[in-house]
């Protein structure tokens, strides 16, 4: 790398630091600029999120002959719309990962515990696996890739070919017309997916543990509901609503920030996925330590 | 009225306008002329607030845009409608939600008013009966002219184009040329239109404006720029390359 932009500096010594130094600066800045700008997103996303038309929710959600009015809301419209993309859409994909881990969790210790004849244990460590980390964790993996690069992409699309700009140029917020409902659907889709996960997870141990290792069915699921304290779920459920705040924010701050026609959408989509996985594997790190010595 | 005050914008240490002025009257159509990637759209979006100006300001009715906070600048813009240059129709959405749209977001119209109004636009550029089509099923130059019906559903004051004829066929080009003139004639909109098509420039403008370099280099009647004398405009016009053989100015 040439700094043509620095042709005073005639010294070889102080040229080599500075070309070392000077791509960490630029590093730090990006770094924090992209902080700054999530955090912001983040934030609007959260006052957007409040400022929903929650009465009109509760009004017209709490009667099932008046849900048409609510598919007819102009704002719940857009989410319940989200919702079906990110939710419903999801479930064969949540379903296979999950009966498949299951299973795999039930035999990887089989092979283990058989050794100290104690296969029974089987059920209890599923299910503490399951709701307390693979449920949470692998659904949100799952979600990352297939919802939260979808929004990237769609996002990122309108973006370059000036759909963003016409919003506003129709004095219309992107935030509120397009991260908002994303954000919200995910927040309210992805723990009951958590749910859905675990519950399938359970069903994979509970096919290996009766059917392959002969354990009595109903010893099989007193194991696991024995093992299961409210704690456990409860920890897995608060970190699927912050896998969900990481992969809204993230996918929409990517699409919002792509440049650069059809190769920048590929780039900003790729990039959207691997950031989320890197900050829900840390996350996830960060909230099983903090429950790990906050609520031993 | 519009008025862009000494405008400065750089992107990535380039130097895209540099001391820009421009005034454009109400009523008229003013369209500013340079060549490709020389900070016409950059410009065009200055005035409705998609970007702000580094240094300078810029004034629409008396209102400086950059000071505005959101709420004031999604009112101000109500009396915008813009044309994008690939039409920027939402396709998610089919034409007739897309021109129903801004009537939706803005105004408290029960939907056979929406409906009416949305047959009327989409008749005005001549597009009746597309409503349930997707974007995605319209040539070129019907996405402009949809894209312009969407545009005009709230009725602006003023209307920005960008490129309203670039990528489409010269009877299309034409088409949309006696639409923007008609619109005029006939609304009393104010129109600010940025291309690099000489002649549709002489056929919708009251006035031209040559961007040239971040700056406006010269303003005037067609007859004006037509008859000019700075050797710049002149070989814009003409469509004139560097070394002197006639070349592609459209």
């Amino acid at each position: 790398m040439e700094n043509s932009n620095v042709p005073f500096l005639k010294n070889p010594l102080e040229k080599s630091i500075r070309r070392f130094v000077m791509p960490m600066g630029e590093g730090a800045l990006a770094f924090f600029g992209y902080l700054g700008s999530s955090c912001t997103l983040l934030w609007k996303t959260w006052i957007g999120f409040f400022m929903l038309p929650w009465g009109r929710l509760i009004a017209n959600g709490a009667l099932p002959w008046r849900w048409r009015a609510l598919i007819h809301d102009r704002q719940w419209a857009l989410v319940i719309d989200q919702m079906e993309k990110v939710g419903v859409a999801s479930l064969p994909l949540v379903f296979l990962t999950s009966l498949f881990t299951g299973m795999v969790l039930a035999l990887q210790t089989a092979y283990q515990l058989q050794k100290i004849s104690a296969e029974l244990y089987i059920g209890a460590l599923v299910v503490l696996s399951m709701t307390r980390e693979l449920g949470p964790v692998l659904t949100a993996l799952v979600m990352a890739g297939q919802v939260g690069a979808s929004i990237t992409a769609e996002i990122g699309t309108m973006r370059v070919t000036e759909q963003i700009d016409a919003l506003q140029t129709l004095a219309t917020d992107p935030i509120r017309y397009l991260a908002v409902p994303r954000f919200a659907a995910l927040l309210l889709m992805l723990p009951l997916l958590t749910v859905y996960a675990d519950m399938i997870g359970i069903f994979g141990g509970y096919l290996v543990g009766v059917y392959k290792l002969g354990i009595g069915s109903t010893l099989y699921m007193n194991m696991t509901w024995d093992a299961l304290r409210f704690k456990d779920i409860f920890t897995g459920l608060f970190k699927a609503f912050v896998f969900a705040a990481i992969i809204a924010t993230i996918s929409c701050q990517e699409g919002f920030e792509t440049t650069g026609g059809a190769e920048g959408v590929g780039h900003s989509t790729t990039l959207a996925v691997v950031i989320s996985f890197i900050l829900i594997i840390a996350a996830d790190c960060f909230f099983t330590a903090l429950f790990y010595f906050v609520f031993p | 009225m519009i008025e862009l005050i000494n405008v400065a914008k750089r992107f990535n240490g380039h130097q895209v306008l540099d001391g820009l002025n421009l005034t454009i009257r109400d009523g008229e159509t003013m369209v500013i002329i340079g060549r490709s990637g020389v900070g016409k759209s950059v410009l065009l979006k200055h005035i409705i607030g998609l970007m702000v100006p580094d240094e300078g300001q810029v004034i629409v009715d008396g209102q400086e845009i950059s000071r505005l906070d959101s709420s004031e600048l999604a009112s101000l813009r109500l009396k915008f409608g813009m044309l994008f240059q690939g039409a920027a129709l939402f396709d998610s959405l089919t034409v007739g939600e897309n021109v129903a749209f801004p009537l939706r977001e803005h105004t408290q119209m029960g939907e056979e008013e929406i409906r009416t109004r949305v047959q009327e636009c989409l008749g005005l550029v001549g597009l009746k009966g597309i409503e349930h089509l997707k974007p995605a099923e319209l040539s070129g130059g019907m996405r402009k002219r949809a894209g312009l019906a969407r545009a005009l559903a709230i009725s602006p004051k003023v209307i920005l184009y960008d490129e309203p004829t670039t990528g489409v066929d010269p009877v299309m080009a034409d088409a949309i040329n006696r639409l923007i003139k008609e619109l005029h004639d006939r609304l009393q909109v104010t129109g600010v239109a940025v291309t690099h098509d000489m002649v549709s420039a002489y056929k919708i403008a009251d006035r031209i404006a040559m961007l040239h370099e971040g700056k406006i280099i010269q303003v005037g009647t067609v007859n004006e720029i037509r008859s000019t004398s700075n050797p710049t405009v002149r070989q814009f016009i003409l469509g004139i390359s560097e070394n002197g053989s006639a070349g592609g100015g459209g």
